[in-house]
Protein backbone atom coordinates (compact mmCIF):
# COMPACT_ATOMS: atom_id res chain seq x y z
CA UNK A 1 0.00 0.00 0.00
CA UNK A 2 1.45 3.35 -1.04
CA UNK A 3 0.98 5.99 1.61
CA UNK A 4 -1.07 8.97 0.56
CA UNK A 5 0.32 12.45 1.09
CA UNK A 6 -1.29 13.19 4.49
CA UNK A 7 -0.15 9.71 5.51
CA UNK A 8 3.46 10.71 4.88
CA UNK A 9 3.12 13.68 7.22
CA UNK A 10 1.57 11.55 9.95
CA UNK A 11 4.77 10.44 11.75
CA UNK A 12 5.89 14.05 12.06
CA UNK A 13 2.47 15.00 13.37
CA UNK A 14 2.66 12.22 15.97
CA UNK A 15 6.23 13.07 16.98
CA UNK A 16 5.85 16.84 16.89
CA UNK A 17 4.43 17.46 20.36
CA UNK A 18 7.02 15.22 22.05
CA UNK A 19 9.93 16.79 20.22
CA UNK A 20 8.68 20.28 20.93
CA UNK A 21 8.38 19.38 24.61
CA UNK A 22 11.90 17.95 24.69
CA UNK A 23 13.32 21.06 23.01
CA UNK A 24 11.57 23.37 25.47
CA UNK A 25 12.58 21.31 28.52
CA UNK A 26 16.07 20.18 27.49
CA UNK A 27 17.60 22.39 24.81
CA UNK A 28 16.36 25.67 26.24
CA UNK A 29 17.38 24.96 29.87
CA UNK A 30 20.78 23.72 28.66
CA UNK A 31 21.53 26.97 26.82
CA UNK A 32 20.05 29.03 29.62
CA UNK A 33 22.04 27.19 32.31
CA UNK A 34 25.28 27.73 30.38
CA UNK A 35 24.44 31.40 29.89
CA UNK A 36 23.62 31.80 33.60
CA UNK A 37 26.79 29.98 34.63
CA UNK A 38 28.96 32.30 32.56
CA UNK A 39 27.18 35.49 33.62
CA UNK A 40 28.10 36.96 36.98
CA UNK A 41 26.61 40.30 38.05
CA UNK A 42 25.49 41.08 34.55
CA UNK A 43 28.85 40.54 32.85
CA UNK A 44 30.00 37.61 30.79
CA UNK A 45 32.89 35.75 32.33
CA UNK A 46 34.12 33.12 34.74
CA UNK A 47 32.98 34.96 37.88
CA UNK A 48 30.60 32.20 38.99
CA UNK A 49 33.20 29.52 38.45
CA UNK A 50 35.70 31.53 40.50
CA UNK A 51 33.20 31.90 43.34
CA UNK A 52 32.47 28.19 43.07
CA UNK A 53 36.14 27.17 43.15
CA UNK A 54 36.94 29.57 45.99
CA UNK A 55 34.32 27.92 48.18
CA UNK A 56 35.98 25.65 50.73
CA UNK A 57 33.54 22.84 50.09
CA UNK A 58 34.02 22.70 46.33
CA UNK A 59 37.25 20.71 46.23
CA UNK A 60 35.96 18.26 48.81
CA UNK A 61 32.68 17.95 46.94
CA UNK A 62 34.46 17.30 43.64
CA UNK A 63 36.77 14.76 45.25
CA UNK A 64 33.95 12.99 47.09
CA UNK A 65 31.79 12.80 43.97
CA UNK A 66 34.60 11.36 41.85
CA UNK A 67 35.55 8.89 44.60
CA UNK A 68 31.94 7.79 44.92
CA UNK A 69 31.65 7.24 41.17
CA UNK A 70 34.83 5.15 40.94
CA UNK A 71 33.85 3.13 44.03
CA UNK A 72 30.18 2.56 43.32
CA UNK A 73 30.05 1.94 39.57
CA UNK A 74 32.61 -0.91 39.33
CA UNK A 75 31.01 -2.70 42.31
CA UNK A 76 27.62 -2.39 40.64
CA UNK A 77 28.87 -3.73 37.32
CA UNK A 78 30.64 -6.68 38.95
CA UNK A 79 27.58 -7.47 41.07
CA UNK A 80 25.21 -7.19 38.11
CA UNK A 81 27.36 -9.52 35.99
CA UNK A 82 27.61 -12.00 38.85
CA UNK A 83 23.88 -11.92 39.56
CA UNK A 84 23.03 -12.12 35.85
CA UNK A 85 25.24 -15.20 35.46
CA UNK A 86 23.72 -16.69 38.59
CA UNK A 87 20.25 -16.15 37.14
CA UNK A 88 21.24 -18.20 34.11
CA UNK A 89 21.91 -21.16 36.41
CA UNK A 90 18.71 -21.10 38.42
CA UNK A 91 15.88 -22.48 36.34
CA UNK A 92 13.44 -22.70 39.21
CA UNK A 93 12.80 -19.52 41.17
CA UNK A 94 14.26 -17.34 38.43
CA UNK A 95 11.24 -15.04 38.23
CA UNK A 96 11.07 -14.67 41.98
CA UNK A 97 14.77 -13.81 42.28
CA UNK A 98 14.50 -11.31 39.47
CA UNK A 99 11.50 -9.64 41.07
CA UNK A 100 13.25 -9.35 44.42
CA UNK A 101 16.48 -8.04 42.90
CA UNK A 102 14.69 -5.38 40.89
CA UNK A 103 12.64 -4.04 43.82
CA UNK A 104 15.22 -1.26 44.46
CA UNK A 105 14.45 0.09 40.95
CA UNK A 106 11.39 1.68 42.49
CA UNK A 107 13.14 3.03 45.58
CA UNK A 108 14.10 6.70 45.55
CA UNK A 109 17.54 7.87 46.64
CA UNK A 110 15.89 9.69 49.54
CA UNK A 111 14.17 6.52 50.78
CA UNK A 112 17.37 4.50 50.30
CA UNK A 113 19.24 7.05 52.41
CA UNK A 114 16.63 6.76 55.17
CA UNK A 115 16.78 2.95 55.06
CA UNK A 116 20.53 3.00 55.59
CA UNK A 117 20.16 5.67 58.26
CA UNK A 118 18.04 3.17 60.21
CA UNK A 119 20.84 0.64 59.83
CA UNK A 120 23.94 2.79 60.29
CA UNK A 121 22.60 5.36 62.78
CA UNK A 122 23.95 5.66 66.30
CA UNK A 123 21.15 3.51 67.71
CA UNK A 124 20.67 1.60 64.50
CA UNK A 125 20.63 -2.06 63.66
CA UNK A 126 24.32 -2.29 62.77
CA UNK A 127 25.33 -1.24 66.26
CA UNK A 128 22.87 -3.76 67.71
CA UNK A 129 24.48 -6.56 65.70
CA UNK A 130 28.00 -5.36 66.51
CA UNK A 131 27.00 -5.16 70.17
CA UNK A 132 25.65 -8.71 70.13
CA UNK A 133 28.95 -9.85 68.65
CA UNK A 134 30.81 -8.02 71.38
CA UNK A 135 32.52 -5.65 68.93
CA UNK A 136 31.08 -2.45 70.41
CA UNK A 137 29.97 -1.87 73.98
CA UNK A 138 27.85 1.22 73.57
CA UNK A 139 25.99 2.85 70.65
CA UNK A 140 28.74 4.22 68.41
CA UNK A 141 28.38 7.20 66.14
CA UNK A 142 29.35 6.14 62.61
CA UNK A 143 27.81 8.79 60.39
CA UNK A 144 29.83 11.81 61.43
CA UNK A 145 32.67 13.89 60.09
CA UNK A 146 34.91 12.19 62.64
CA UNK A 147 34.50 8.86 60.87
CA UNK A 148 34.59 9.93 57.22
CA UNK A 149 35.59 6.45 56.07
CA UNK A 150 32.53 4.79 57.54
CA UNK A 151 30.27 7.60 56.37
CA UNK A 152 31.64 7.16 52.85
CA UNK A 153 31.18 3.38 53.07
CA UNK A 154 27.59 3.86 54.21
CA UNK A 155 26.87 6.00 51.15
CA UNK A 156 28.51 3.39 48.91
CA UNK A 157 26.43 0.66 50.55
CA UNK A 158 23.20 2.62 50.10
CA UNK A 159 24.00 3.40 46.45
CA UNK A 160 24.99 -0.18 45.66
CA UNK A 161 21.86 -1.43 47.39
CA UNK A 162 19.59 1.00 45.57
CA UNK A 163 20.99 1.32 42.07
CA UNK A 164 22.57 -2.00 41.12
CA UNK A 165 19.17 -3.14 39.85
CA UNK A 166 19.27 -0.83 36.83
CA UNK A 167 22.64 -2.26 35.76
CA UNK A 168 21.32 -5.77 36.37
CA UNK A 169 18.26 -5.22 34.18
CA UNK A 170 20.34 -3.89 31.29
CA UNK A 171 22.90 -6.69 31.61
CA UNK A 172 20.25 -9.42 31.85
CA UNK A 173 18.41 -7.95 28.85
CA UNK A 174 21.71 -8.26 26.96
CA UNK A 175 22.26 -11.82 28.18
CA UNK A 176 18.88 -12.83 26.81
CA UNK A 177 20.06 -11.85 23.34
CA UNK A 178 23.11 -14.13 23.49
CA UNK A 179 22.20 -17.49 21.94
CA UNK A 180 22.36 -20.35 24.44
CA UNK A 181 24.33 -22.47 21.93
CA UNK A 182 27.44 -20.29 22.29
CA UNK A 183 27.79 -21.18 25.94
CA UNK A 184 26.98 -24.82 25.27
CA UNK A 185 29.63 -24.92 22.56
CA UNK A 186 32.17 -23.58 25.06
CA UNK A 187 31.15 -26.35 27.50
CA UNK A 188 31.55 -29.01 24.79
CA UNK A 189 35.09 -27.82 24.16
CA UNK A 190 35.83 -28.14 27.87
CA UNK A 191 35.89 -24.49 28.90
CA UNK A 192 35.80 -23.81 32.64
CA UNK A 193 32.90 -21.62 33.85
CA UNK A 194 35.34 -18.72 34.22
CA UNK A 195 36.71 -19.17 30.69
CA UNK A 196 33.18 -19.40 29.37
CA UNK A 197 32.25 -16.16 31.13
CA UNK A 198 35.47 -14.39 30.15
CA UNK A 199 35.74 -15.49 26.51
CA UNK A 200 32.10 -15.99 25.48
CA UNK A 201 29.65 -14.04 27.61
CA UNK A 202 31.68 -10.91 28.33
CA UNK A 203 32.59 -9.97 24.72
CA UNK A 204 29.00 -10.52 23.59
CA UNK A 205 27.73 -8.37 26.43
CA UNK A 206 29.92 -5.40 25.55
CA UNK A 207 27.11 -3.25 24.11
CA UNK A 208 24.94 -3.81 27.21
CA UNK A 209 27.85 -3.16 29.53
CA UNK A 210 28.60 0.05 27.70
CA UNK A 211 24.99 1.25 27.99
CA UNK A 212 24.80 0.30 31.64
CA UNK A 213 28.09 2.01 32.50
CA UNK A 214 27.18 5.23 30.72
CA UNK A 215 23.75 5.44 32.30
CA UNK A 216 24.90 4.50 35.79
CA UNK A 217 27.94 6.78 35.78
CA UNK A 218 25.87 9.79 34.73
CA UNK A 219 23.42 9.06 37.53
CA UNK A 220 26.27 8.51 40.00
CA UNK A 221 27.61 12.02 39.30
CA UNK A 222 24.21 13.27 40.47
CA UNK A 223 24.33 11.49 43.82
CA UNK A 224 22.41 13.73 46.19
CA UNK A 225 19.64 12.69 48.57
CA UNK A 226 21.44 9.56 49.81
CA UNK A 227 24.37 11.68 50.91
CA UNK A 228 22.17 14.36 52.46
CA UNK A 229 20.18 11.86 54.54
CA UNK A 230 23.22 9.96 55.77
CA UNK A 231 25.78 12.68 56.26
CA UNK A 232 24.10 16.06 55.93
CA UNK A 233 26.91 18.35 54.81
CA UNK A 234 29.61 16.27 56.45
CA UNK A 235 30.18 14.63 53.07
CA UNK A 236 29.80 17.40 50.47
CA UNK A 237 29.03 16.30 46.90
CA UNK A 238 28.60 18.41 43.74
CA UNK A 239 24.85 18.03 43.48
CA UNK A 240 24.39 18.84 47.16
CA UNK A 241 26.46 22.00 46.70
CA UNK A 242 24.34 22.99 43.68
CA UNK A 243 21.25 22.51 45.85
CA UNK A 244 22.72 24.67 48.60
CA UNK A 245 23.82 27.47 46.30
CA UNK A 246 20.35 27.60 44.79
CA UNK A 247 18.24 26.91 47.83
CA UNK A 248 20.15 28.31 50.80
CA UNK A 249 22.29 31.07 49.21
CA UNK A 250 19.82 31.82 46.38
CA UNK A 251 22.67 32.16 43.92
CA UNK A 252 21.51 30.57 40.66
CA UNK A 253 24.72 31.62 38.89
CA UNK A 254 27.04 29.50 41.03
CA UNK A 255 24.47 26.68 41.19
CA UNK A 256 24.40 26.68 37.37
CA UNK A 257 28.21 26.65 37.27
CA UNK A 258 28.09 23.47 39.38
CA UNK A 259 25.47 22.00 37.07
CA UNK A 260 27.76 22.72 34.12
CA UNK A 261 30.63 20.96 35.93
CA UNK A 262 28.40 17.90 36.46
CA UNK A 263 27.37 17.97 32.79
CA UNK A 264 30.98 18.19 31.59
CA UNK A 265 31.99 15.30 33.86
CA UNK A 266 29.06 13.22 32.54
CA UNK A 267 30.00 13.92 28.94
CA UNK A 268 33.67 13.12 29.57
CA UNK A 269 32.75 9.81 31.21
CA UNK A 270 30.46 8.95 28.28
CA UNK A 271 33.25 9.67 25.79
CA UNK A 272 35.68 7.52 27.76
CA UNK A 273 33.25 4.59 27.77
CA UNK A 274 32.49 4.97 24.07
CA UNK A 275 36.18 4.91 23.33
CA UNK A 276 37.26 2.15 25.73
CA UNK A 277 34.40 -0.18 24.93
CA UNK A 278 34.17 0.50 21.24
CA UNK A 279 31.40 -1.67 19.81
CA UNK A 280 31.83 -2.85 16.25
CA UNK A 281 28.64 -2.75 14.21
CA UNK A 282 28.46 -6.49 13.59
CA UNK A 283 28.50 -7.34 17.28
CA UNK A 284 25.41 -5.30 18.07
CA UNK A 285 22.70 -7.84 18.93
CA UNK B 1 24.14 -32.18 44.59
CA UNK B 2 26.39 -29.36 45.72
CA UNK B 3 26.61 -27.99 42.19
CA UNK B 4 22.82 -27.70 42.08
CA UNK B 5 22.42 -26.03 45.44
CA UNK B 6 25.12 -23.37 45.30
CA UNK B 7 23.34 -21.06 42.84
CA UNK B 8 20.25 -21.07 45.02
CA UNK B 9 22.27 -20.38 48.15
CA UNK B 10 23.97 -17.42 46.47
CA UNK B 11 20.73 -16.17 44.94
CA UNK B 12 19.09 -16.47 48.35
CA UNK B 13 21.86 -14.42 49.93
CA UNK B 14 21.51 -11.72 47.26
CA UNK B 15 17.75 -11.65 47.83
CA UNK B 16 18.33 -11.28 51.57
CA UNK B 17 20.68 -8.37 50.91
CA UNK B 18 17.83 -6.60 49.10
CA UNK B 19 15.07 -7.54 51.51
CA UNK B 20 16.68 -7.24 54.95
CA UNK B 21 17.18 -3.44 54.75
CA UNK B 22 13.52 -3.07 53.68
CA UNK B 23 12.49 -5.29 56.59
CA UNK B 24 14.53 -3.14 58.97
CA UNK B 25 12.98 0.17 57.86
CA UNK B 26 9.55 -1.48 58.08
CA UNK B 27 10.41 -2.64 61.59
CA UNK B 28 11.51 0.90 62.52
CA UNK B 29 8.31 2.39 61.13
CA UNK B 30 6.12 -0.22 62.83
CA UNK B 31 7.65 0.16 66.29
CA UNK B 32 6.63 2.56 69.02
CA UNK B 33 8.28 5.99 68.93
CA UNK B 34 10.45 5.31 71.97
CA UNK B 35 11.96 2.27 70.28
CA UNK B 36 14.01 4.52 68.02
CA UNK B 37 16.47 5.26 70.84
CA UNK B 38 16.49 1.72 72.25
CA UNK B 39 19.77 -0.14 72.39
CA UNK B 40 20.22 -2.93 71.64
CA UNK B 41 17.30 -2.99 69.24
CA UNK B 42 14.89 -5.87 68.79
CA UNK B 43 15.60 -7.54 65.46
CA UNK B 44 12.39 -9.54 65.50
CA UNK B 45 8.91 -7.99 65.30
CA UNK B 46 7.98 -8.72 68.91
CA UNK B 47 6.31 -5.45 69.81
CA UNK B 48 4.73 -4.01 66.69
CA UNK B 49 2.96 -0.71 67.11
CA UNK B 50 1.23 1.75 64.83
CA UNK B 51 2.21 4.67 67.05
CA UNK B 52 4.97 5.97 64.78
CA UNK B 53 2.88 5.76 61.62
CA UNK B 54 -0.12 7.29 63.38
CA UNK B 55 2.09 10.17 64.45
CA UNK B 56 3.47 10.51 60.90
CA UNK B 57 0.00 10.71 59.38
CA UNK B 58 -1.17 12.96 62.17
CA UNK B 59 1.10 15.70 60.86
CA UNK B 60 -0.90 17.99 58.61
CA UNK B 61 2.07 18.74 56.36
CA UNK B 62 2.39 15.06 55.48
CA UNK B 63 -1.15 14.95 54.08
CA UNK B 64 -0.66 18.14 52.11
CA UNK B 65 2.65 16.87 50.71
CA UNK B 66 1.13 13.49 49.91
CA UNK B 67 -1.68 15.25 48.04
CA UNK B 68 0.86 17.30 46.09
CA UNK B 69 2.87 14.19 45.24
CA UNK B 70 -0.21 12.41 43.93
CA UNK B 71 -1.36 15.37 41.85
CA UNK B 72 2.13 15.87 40.38
CA UNK B 73 2.52 12.15 39.62
CA UNK B 74 -0.95 11.94 38.03
CA UNK B 75 -0.21 14.95 35.80
CA UNK B 76 3.16 13.44 34.87
CA UNK B 77 1.51 10.14 33.88
CA UNK B 78 -1.09 11.90 31.72
CA UNK B 79 1.44 14.16 29.98
CA UNK B 80 4.03 11.42 29.47
CA UNK B 81 1.55 8.96 27.95
CA UNK B 82 -0.37 11.48 25.85
CA UNK B 83 2.86 12.87 24.39
CA UNK B 84 4.94 9.69 24.43
CA UNK B 85 2.54 7.08 23.04
CA UNK B 86 1.94 8.82 19.68
CA UNK B 87 5.69 9.35 19.32
CA UNK B 88 6.32 5.70 20.18
CA UNK B 89 3.71 4.65 17.63
CA UNK B 90 5.38 6.79 14.96
CA UNK B 91 8.79 5.23 15.72
CA UNK B 92 7.34 1.72 15.64
CA UNK B 93 5.16 1.95 12.53
CA UNK B 94 6.67 4.42 10.07
CA UNK B 95 9.82 4.80 8.06
CA UNK B 96 10.60 8.46 7.67
CA UNK B 97 13.50 10.80 7.21
CA UNK B 98 15.15 11.78 10.48
CA UNK B 99 13.98 8.71 12.41
CA UNK B 100 17.47 7.84 13.62
CA UNK B 101 18.03 11.44 14.65
CA UNK B 102 14.85 11.30 16.73
CA UNK B 103 16.00 8.11 18.44
CA UNK B 104 19.37 9.70 19.17
CA UNK B 105 17.78 12.82 20.65
CA UNK B 106 15.59 10.70 22.89
CA UNK B 107 18.58 8.72 24.13
CA UNK B 108 20.73 11.84 24.56
CA UNK B 109 18.26 13.33 27.03
CA UNK B 110 19.48 10.75 29.52
CA UNK B 111 22.93 12.33 29.57
CA UNK B 112 21.44 15.47 31.11
CA UNK B 113 22.01 16.13 34.78
CA UNK B 114 18.72 17.12 36.32
CA UNK B 115 20.33 20.24 37.79
CA UNK B 116 20.81 21.60 34.26
CA UNK B 117 17.10 21.25 33.60
CA UNK B 118 15.85 22.50 36.91
CA UNK B 119 17.84 25.62 37.72
CA UNK B 120 16.91 27.73 34.67
CA UNK B 121 13.31 26.53 34.89
CA UNK B 122 13.10 27.63 38.52
CA UNK B 123 13.89 31.19 37.44
CA UNK B 124 11.55 31.08 34.46
CA UNK B 125 8.73 29.46 36.45
CA UNK B 126 8.75 32.32 38.95
CA UNK B 127 8.04 34.73 36.10
CA UNK B 128 5.40 32.48 34.58
CA UNK B 129 3.63 31.86 37.88
CA UNK B 130 4.45 28.15 37.69
CA UNK B 131 6.87 28.18 40.62
CA UNK B 132 5.60 26.28 43.65
CA UNK B 133 2.72 24.73 41.66
CA UNK B 134 2.08 21.02 40.98
CA UNK B 135 1.92 21.82 37.26
CA UNK B 136 5.44 23.25 37.26
CA UNK B 137 6.92 20.20 38.99
CA UNK B 138 4.89 17.87 36.77
CA UNK B 139 6.29 19.53 33.63
CA UNK B 140 9.87 18.82 34.75
CA UNK B 141 8.93 15.28 35.78
CA UNK B 142 7.35 14.80 32.37
CA UNK B 143 10.63 15.85 30.79
CA UNK B 144 12.27 13.02 32.78
CA UNK B 145 9.57 10.44 32.07
CA UNK B 146 8.87 11.28 28.42
CA UNK B 147 12.00 9.75 26.81
CA UNK B 148 11.22 6.61 28.78
CA UNK B 149 7.59 6.62 27.67
CA UNK B 150 8.59 7.07 24.01
CA UNK B 151 11.02 4.15 24.01
CA UNK B 152 8.72 1.90 26.02
CA UNK B 153 5.67 2.51 23.86
CA UNK B 154 7.76 2.13 20.69
CA UNK B 155 8.84 -1.35 21.80
CA UNK B 156 5.27 -2.06 22.82
CA UNK B 157 3.77 -1.17 19.42
CA UNK B 158 6.56 -3.04 17.64
CA UNK B 159 5.36 -6.14 19.45
CA UNK B 160 1.85 -5.84 18.03
CA UNK B 161 1.78 -7.29 14.48
CA UNK B 162 1.13 -4.61 11.88
CA UNK B 163 -0.86 -7.23 9.91
CA UNK B 164 -3.67 -6.99 12.44
CA UNK B 165 -3.98 -3.30 11.72
CA UNK B 166 -3.75 -3.81 7.98
CA UNK B 167 -6.53 -6.39 8.15
CA UNK B 168 -8.73 -3.82 9.86
CA UNK B 169 -7.95 -1.24 7.16
CA UNK B 170 -8.90 -3.63 4.36
CA UNK B 171 -12.13 -4.34 6.19
CA UNK B 172 -12.93 -0.65 6.02
CA UNK B 173 -11.60 0.76 9.27
CA UNK B 174 -9.95 4.16 9.16
CA UNK B 175 -6.48 4.39 10.71
CA UNK B 176 -7.74 5.99 13.96
CA UNK B 177 -10.58 3.46 14.22
CA UNK B 178 -8.21 0.55 13.62
CA UNK B 179 -5.89 1.94 16.27
CA UNK B 180 -8.71 2.31 18.76
CA UNK B 181 -10.32 -1.08 18.12
CA UNK B 182 -7.32 -3.30 17.40
CA UNK B 183 -4.08 -1.80 18.70
CA UNK B 184 -5.25 -0.06 21.85
CA UNK B 185 -6.80 -3.11 23.56
CA UNK B 186 -3.65 -5.11 22.85
CA UNK B 187 -1.39 -2.28 24.01
CA UNK B 188 -3.33 -1.50 27.18
CA UNK B 189 -1.33 -3.66 29.63
CA UNK B 190 1.94 -2.27 28.28
CA UNK B 191 0.63 1.28 28.37
CA UNK B 192 -0.38 0.72 31.98
CA UNK B 193 3.14 -0.43 32.75
CA UNK B 194 4.56 2.67 31.04
CA UNK B 195 2.17 4.83 33.08
CA UNK B 196 3.27 3.13 36.29
CA UNK B 197 6.89 3.81 35.39
CA UNK B 198 6.12 7.49 34.84
CA UNK B 199 4.34 7.53 38.20
CA UNK B 200 7.33 6.01 40.00
CA UNK B 201 9.76 8.45 38.36
CA UNK B 202 7.67 11.36 39.60
CA UNK B 203 6.89 9.89 43.04
CA UNK B 204 10.60 9.32 43.73
CA UNK B 205 12.09 12.50 42.29
CA UNK B 206 13.71 14.71 44.93
CA UNK B 207 15.97 17.41 43.45
CA UNK B 208 13.64 19.17 41.00
CA UNK B 209 10.72 18.92 43.41
CA UNK B 210 12.83 20.55 46.14
CA UNK B 211 14.12 23.34 43.92
CA UNK B 212 10.77 24.13 42.29
CA UNK B 213 8.56 24.24 45.38
CA UNK B 214 8.49 26.17 48.61
CA UNK B 215 5.15 25.87 50.38
CA UNK B 216 3.47 23.28 48.17
CA UNK B 217 6.05 20.56 48.57
CA UNK B 218 5.78 17.03 47.28
CA UNK B 219 6.37 14.29 49.83
CA UNK B 220 10.03 13.79 48.89
CA UNK B 221 10.73 17.53 48.95
CA UNK B 222 8.87 17.85 52.25
CA UNK B 223 10.88 15.05 53.86
CA UNK B 224 14.17 16.39 52.50
CA UNK B 225 13.49 19.94 53.71
CA UNK B 226 12.69 18.62 57.19
CA UNK B 227 15.65 16.24 57.44
CA UNK B 228 17.48 18.27 60.06
CA UNK B 229 14.49 19.20 62.21
CA UNK B 230 12.32 16.10 62.16
CA UNK B 231 12.78 13.34 64.76
CA UNK B 232 14.33 10.07 63.61
CA UNK B 233 11.14 8.02 63.95
CA UNK B 234 9.36 10.52 61.72
CA UNK B 235 12.06 10.15 59.06
CA UNK B 236 11.90 6.35 59.23
CA UNK B 237 8.13 6.40 58.87
CA UNK B 238 8.57 8.64 55.81
CA UNK B 239 11.22 6.39 54.30
CA UNK B 240 9.04 3.33 54.80
CA UNK B 241 5.99 5.01 53.33
CA UNK B 242 7.98 6.13 50.26
CA UNK B 243 9.05 2.54 49.59
CA UNK B 244 5.67 0.82 49.89
CA UNK B 245 4.31 1.84 46.46
CA UNK B 246 7.50 0.74 44.73
CA UNK B 247 7.08 -2.83 46.02
CA UNK B 248 3.67 -3.01 44.39
CA UNK B 249 4.68 -1.15 41.24
CA UNK B 250 7.70 -3.26 40.41
CA UNK B 251 5.52 -6.33 40.86
CA UNK B 252 2.94 -4.91 38.46
CA UNK B 253 5.44 -4.01 35.73
CA UNK B 254 7.84 -6.94 36.13
CA UNK B 255 6.84 -8.46 32.78
CA UNK B 256 7.77 -5.28 30.96
CA UNK B 257 11.10 -4.49 32.62
CA UNK B 258 13.10 -6.20 29.91
CA UNK B 259 11.19 -5.24 26.80
CA UNK B 260 11.76 -1.70 28.01
CA UNK B 261 15.46 -2.02 28.36
CA UNK B 262 15.85 -4.45 25.50
CA UNK B 263 14.85 -1.73 23.11
CA UNK B 264 16.23 1.16 25.08
CA UNK B 265 19.77 -0.09 24.77
CA UNK B 266 19.90 0.38 21.02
Amino acid sequence: MRPSVPERGLPYLLLGPSLLFLVVFYAWPLLEAIRTAFTAEGTLGLGNFRTMAADLNFRTALRNTLLLVVSVVPIQLALALALGTLLGRTARGRDLYLYVWTIPLGVSDLAAGLVWLAIMGERGYLNTVLGALGLVHRPTLWLSYETPGVLFAAVVAAEVWRATAIVLVIVVAGMQLVPREYGEAADVFGATPWQRFRKVSLPLLKPSIQTALILRTILAFEVFAVVLTLGGRDLPVLMGEAYNWQYAYENTGVASALAVVILVLSLLATLVYLRLLRVREETIG
Amino acid sequence: MRRRLTPHVLAGLASAAVLVPIYLIALSALSARGEVSAWPKALLPRALSLETLTFFFGVRGVWLALGQSLVVAALTVVFAILLGAPAGYALARFRFAGKDAVRLVVLLTRAFPIAILTLPLAVRFIRLGLYDTPLGVALVHTALALPFAILVTASLFLGIPVELEEAAWTLGCTRPAAFRRIVLPLALPGLTAAAIFAFVISWNEVFAASILTLRHRTLTAYLLAGLNESPLYFRFAGGFFLIVPSLIFIFAVRRYLFSMWGIARR
